[in-house]
């Protein structure tokens, strides 16, 4: 519970960051609220040598209206995600969600950046941008570059993030008038999901965009319910898909066998909410 | 007079704990002081072939390092184990660190100290253990096979004890019963977690030889003995200080290494020691509770009837027995028939060693465990006769009695009315409508299924007649002292034996006080937990504080009464048979206002100027009280539960707890003790469990996978009242009620779960009936086996970071 010795620095501007990044390499973290890095050094899981604290660059703590999507500031708590109206209106699968993570401190600190770029298969939050195919903006020492959803999450707590680079921004498209559903299952009020489940309706024909949370190593796409939804399937035909492409983890809480059960009924469930409104 | 006790006066503990004035442990530092770091073997057995502590003597701020064997010559004696339940146990030495094996996952075996915290904790990580890993044993039956690694080599056994007790003809009983049932449980392992976890600081006084030792405990009086036993440090030496303790629950009713070690520390080195615990090392290092495996027989007549009782008992001692690791199974030994009657009892407990944390009392001690297994026995032997859930139990009650009467496990209960309670709890909850709820989802097939579950519960409390602690083999006594100050303006002090961790002693012995005194709750300071202020006492735990120091305090009141007597009648030129008393106030009969009051006479104590020969200036009272039975409360919960068939998650929609607990000195805190009890039982039966691999690895080793249910995730609890049966083991009436609700809430969940799922089938739902367990019995998929997971602490405990380091990747950003 006290972590190994480190260094301590404050970036004053989002370009600082990156030059301290640059500067520190491999041996640097960054530090936004802290409540998934925290825990890992206190319990020596994780032993930066460098951390990069970007918390007080309040500039990029925003949500705005960004046309045809809703723009987010990268350090952007995720109480001020749950509680926005414009994401309220426009894509309310992401401040529902956030309103979901952790408990209230949590949600107080932690922000949808970091949740994002610290690519835990566990969190909700990443599972729910890809369902909605979100793009995020990162920049760093070379500039600034757009990257997608699908393409961002390449493994256990792995993305395509190169390390002197900082997400700054989370773009989600506007989803009003669009059926959704994100089903959590956890054992407490604030654990990670079990299992999660997003739903996203794709049009009036029955489709929908399907995320899972830790059902693998990253989060990942519900392919096969979505195929079989295209293909006509209804919600519990199609839910008998879930399982498949999934690689769930056996741990204390839950076997992989049990995981797959769940994902099915969740399936269901996150279809029959998502269509119904 | 107005009547005190009886009443909700405010807890007058409450405004530092609530404003964070409070002084605990972690916030005490003096001038000078180090800090130690244990060094806990990662291995669950291992042999020790060598220290080198060569690179964390190098390391900044570093004093000093030792082994258990450079320490050896400091410890005269192995740390304390107090109850050796039979003569013929096996009971390991127990040193401050393992000198030659580690024998489980978090057994200390070095120590450094240094000028910092974190400096400590660095050069720990720089020692390096030559381990030579050993096969573990960590399942109790594996333990007591063929062929099973030997957790203590000297025994040649993982068999620690065997102790039996029986009362009646069991084995005719059952020989001629018409009905047997039997049925076998297993009592998951739990970790206590109270809010506060351990720390010490030792202070020494090298110049005079004496130590000050701080310690978030529950016994200070009964740590002294320990180390003075342990260090060879005279007891008159040693000054125990327990100071605001953030619960305990059991767990620090322990004499820990820790103690010992600072203690020896502060005499090698001459410095102040300190040492705060880390959760991680809380769920290692500190004792666990519960685990065990019941095997149950019921014998009864065709009609339900019940005649006989045969239970057999493998209870995990984990790797060492602590201060009372193999008793703490036996203080449920006698409350395996509940509040039921029946003609033979048989009872055999088995002591097992393995590799693992040692168990010890956890809030309950044995009763928990006990009404666990009756009360679904009751259920099983309702379902093998054909009888509702109520009726078998109303049908085997012992009768209401005001009186003391036998007990089927040859105790003497001291008064009783079970019907009462139950009759209170129905009151309570729509019985009918909820039975038809129940009917009519299952008619429907909705996925989500009611239930009902009953736990009509006996416990044993008020620990304990010292003479048959003796008979138990307890080594030390069960009484608990008092020492009332009236003050030259009338103030109290109260000093006590007992030692609060949260339970409110200070406002309901001042409510005793005031009541037997006639001066204001406001007006009695209460002091304890300082071997040098308090009276020397047995501590806190059993729900003993209330019945045992409780009566101590209202019997030194009446000798302060007596004491003021004398000066009353000589004061007033009356004898002492003409003055009544009445709320602090002595006056003549016939002649009212000539009267004087205790503060009056307390002046007149201390100033002496006119007191008759024979009295003592000073106004006080000393008193010791040493029961003659135990207390035994007892009630009736009840529970409601909703199960979703397709994923197993139980939702407890209503609960309903009726206590009768004898007299109640303070309703409110009564109450608070029940809400607490009630949910750390929720937790018990939906939550909480602690599980090992098969090497011996803590697999749920933090908060995030070792679940501690938080506020949003239980439920509101009705609270009713059935009236006071009062106790006749003391003239107070007092019973205790610091573990009445986890005694009776884990079987009322699961009885509730298992009836809910009742029509789909021979169904046993196990605990914690976590969702997947529940999903498992539903769905027939046997046993979960999660444990057989990818590596350490794997999980979506920290996220899944836990899992990714195990895997040796993934560094997490």
């Amino acid at each position: 519970m006290i972590p190994a010795k480190f260094d301590y620095e404050r970036a004053d501007s989002l370009d600082a960051a990156i030059a301290l990044l640059q500067q520190h390499g491999d041996d640097a973290k960054l530090l936004a609220g802290g409540h998934s890095l925290l825990p890992l050094m206190k319990l020596r899981l994780a032993s930066p040598g460098v951390l990069v604290d970007i918390g007080r660059l309040k500039d990029l703590s925003y949500v705005r209206d960004g046309g045809d999507h809703v723009a987010i500031g990268a350090l952007t708590r995720h109480h001020d995600v749950a509680n926005d109206s414009t994401l309220a209106s426009q894509c309310p699968i992401v401040s529902y969600t956030a309103g979901l993570i952790g408990d209230p401190q949590v949600r107080h600190m932690g922000t949808i950046g970091g949740s994002v770029a610290h690519g835990d298969p566990a969190s909700d939050m990443p599972t729910v941008l890809l369902a909605l195919d979100a793009t995020f903006v990162a920049k760093g020492a070379s500039g600034e570059r757009t990257i997608a959803a699908g393409e961002f999450f390449s493994g256990l707590f792995e993305t395509a993030l190169n390390p002197d680079e900082v997400l700054t921004e989370i773009r989600v498209p506007k989803t009003a008038g669009r059926g959704w559903s994100y089903q959590k299952f956890q054992r407490r009020s604030q654990d990670w999901a079990i299992v999660g489940v997003a739903a996203v309706m794709t049009g009036s024909n029955g489709g929908a965009a399907i995320g899972y949370t830790n059902m693998g190593e990253a989060p990942m796409r519900g392919t096969a319910v979505e195929q079989a939804l295209s293909g006509g399937s209804d919600a519990a035909a199609a839910s008998a898909h879930a399982g498949e492409g999934t690689n769930p983890p056996s741990d204390t809480f839950a076997s992989a066998e049990y995981r797959r059960a769940l994902a099915e009924v969740l399936v269901r469930r996150a279809l029959e909410e998502a269509s119904s409104r | 007079m107005a009547k005190v006790i009886g009443t909700e006066v405010l807890r007058k503990e409450d405004p530092e704990l609530i404003t964070g004035q409070a002084k605990y442990i972690d916030d005490l530092v003096v001038p000078g002081m180090v800090w130690m770091h244990i060094v806990r073997s990662p291995l669950a057995h291992a042999k020790i072939n060598g220290i080198d502590f060569s690179r964390a003597r190098e390391m900044p701020g570093v004093i000093a390092a030792f082994s258990g064997n450079d320490l050896a010559d400091d410890w005269p004696g192995p740390l304390l184990m107090a109850w050796p339940v039979t003569e013929d146990i096996n009971n390991p030495s127990h040193w401050p660190l393992a000198k030659d094996k580690a024998r489980y996952q978090g057994d200390g075996v070095a120590v450094v100290i240094a000028e910092t915290r974190a400096q400590a904790a660095d050069a720990a990580e720089a020692v390096d253990v030559d381990y030579e890993p050993l096969d573990p044993v960590v399942d109790m039956e594996a333990a007591l096979a063929g062929g099973a690694p030997v957790v203590h080599d000297e025994f040649g056994t993982n068999r620690c004890y065997v102790w039996t007790h029986t009362n009646g003809e069991v084995d005719s009983v059952f020989a001629s019963a018409p009905v047997v049932v039997k049925e076998r449980f297993v009592i998951q392992r739990q970790v206590p977690n109270a809010m506060e976890g351990r720390g010490v600081l030792c202070q020494p006084n090298p110049a005079m030889g004496d130590f000050t030792l701080y310690t978030s405990t529950q016994i200070p009086h009964i740590v002294k003995v320990g180390m003075a036993l342990g260090t060879g440090i005279p007891e008159s030496k040693i000054r125990i200080v327990a100071p605001r303790v953030g619960g305990g629950f059991g767990s620090k009713l322990q004499v820990y290494p820790e103690e010992q070690l600072a203690l020896t520390l502060a005499k090698r080195l001459g410095l102040p020691i300190k040492w705060t615990e880390t959760r991680s090392e809380n769920f290692l290092a500190t004792h666990h509770g519960r685990d065990q495996i019941q095997e149950f027989e019921l014998a009864a007549d065709e009609d339900g009837r019940i005649r006989g009782y045969r239970i057999n008992i493998k209870v995990n001692m984990g790797a060492y027995l602590m201060l009372i690791t193999p008793g703490t199974p036996l203080l449920g030994a006698w409350v395996y028939c509940g509040p039921y009657g029946g003609e033979a009892y048989g009872i055999e407990f088995t002591g097992v060693f393995t590799n693992t944390t040692p168990t010890d009392a956890y809030r309950g001690a044995g009763r928990p465990e006990a009404t666990y297994a009756i009360e679904r026995m009751m259920d099983v032997l309702a379902k093998r006769v054909g009888k509702d859930r109520l009726e078998i139990r109303r049908m085997n009650f012992m009768p209401a009695s005001t009186e003391p009467f036998a007990m089927p496990g040859g105790l003497m209960i001291d008064s009783g009315d079970y019907d009462s309670t139950l009759d209170a709890a129905l009151e309570l909850i729509d019985l009918d409508a909820t039975r038809a709820e129940r009917q009519a989802r299952r008619d429907r097939n909705d996925t989500k299924v009611l239930g009902i579950g009953f736990s009509t519960y006996l416990e044993m409390c008020g620990l304990a007649p010292s003479r048959i602690l003796s008979v138990l083999r307890y080594a030390a006594g069960g009484w608990d002292a008092a020492q009332i100050r009236v003050l030259p303006t009338g103030k109290v002090v109260l000093a006590i034996g007992t030692s609060p961790h949260g339970q409110g002693h200070a406002t309901t012995f001042s409510q005793i006080v005031a009541e037997d005194l006639g001066i204001p709750v406001e007006d009695i300071e209460v002091v304890h937990s300082d071997t040098e202020l308090a009276p020397l006492g047995m501590d806190t735990y059993g729900s003993r504080s209330l019945a045992i120091g409780g009566v101590a305090v209202h019997r030194a009141a009446l000798k302060v009464v007596e004491h003021a007597r004398k000066i009353a009648a000589h004061e007033l030129e009356v004898s002492e048979d003409d003055l009544e008393y009445d709320g602090g106030t002595f006056s003549v009969k016939g002649a009212p206002d000539k009267a004087v009051t205790i503060p009056a006479l307390a002046f007149s104590a201390w100033t002496a100027h006119n007191l008759p020969d024979d009295v003592e200036p000073n106004l006080a009272g000393t008193a010791v009280y040493d029961p003659q039975n135990f207390v035994w409360p007892y009630g009736a919960h009840i529970c409601v539960v909703e199960v979703d068939t397709e994923t197993g998650h139980v939702d407890v929609q209503q609960y309903v707890a009726v206590d009768d607990v004898g007299r109640v000195v303070n309703p409110q805190i009564v109450e608070g003790q029940v809400h607490g009890g009630v949910i750390q039982g929720i937790a018990e039966a939906l939550y909480e469990e602690a599980v090992y691999d098969e090497n011996g690895t803590l697999m749920t080793s933090s908060m995030s996978n070792y679940c501690v249910p938080a506020a949003s995730d239980v439920p509101a609890i009705t609270v009713g009242h059935a009236g006071e049966t009062w106790s006749t083991t003391n003239e107070m009436g007092f019973k205790g009620v610091g573990e009445t609700g986890t005694i009776a809430s884990p079987p009322a969940v699961i009885n509730a779960i298992n009836d809910a799922l009742s029509h789909l089938g021979d169904i046993d739902v196990g605990r914690p009936a976590t969702p997947e367990r529940v999903w498992r019995a539903i769905h027939g998929r046997g046993e979960a086996a999660p444990e057989a997971a990818e590596g350490p602490g794997a999980g979506a405990g920290t996220g899944s970071a836990e899992r990714a380091a195990a895997e040796g990747g993934g560094d997490a950003q």
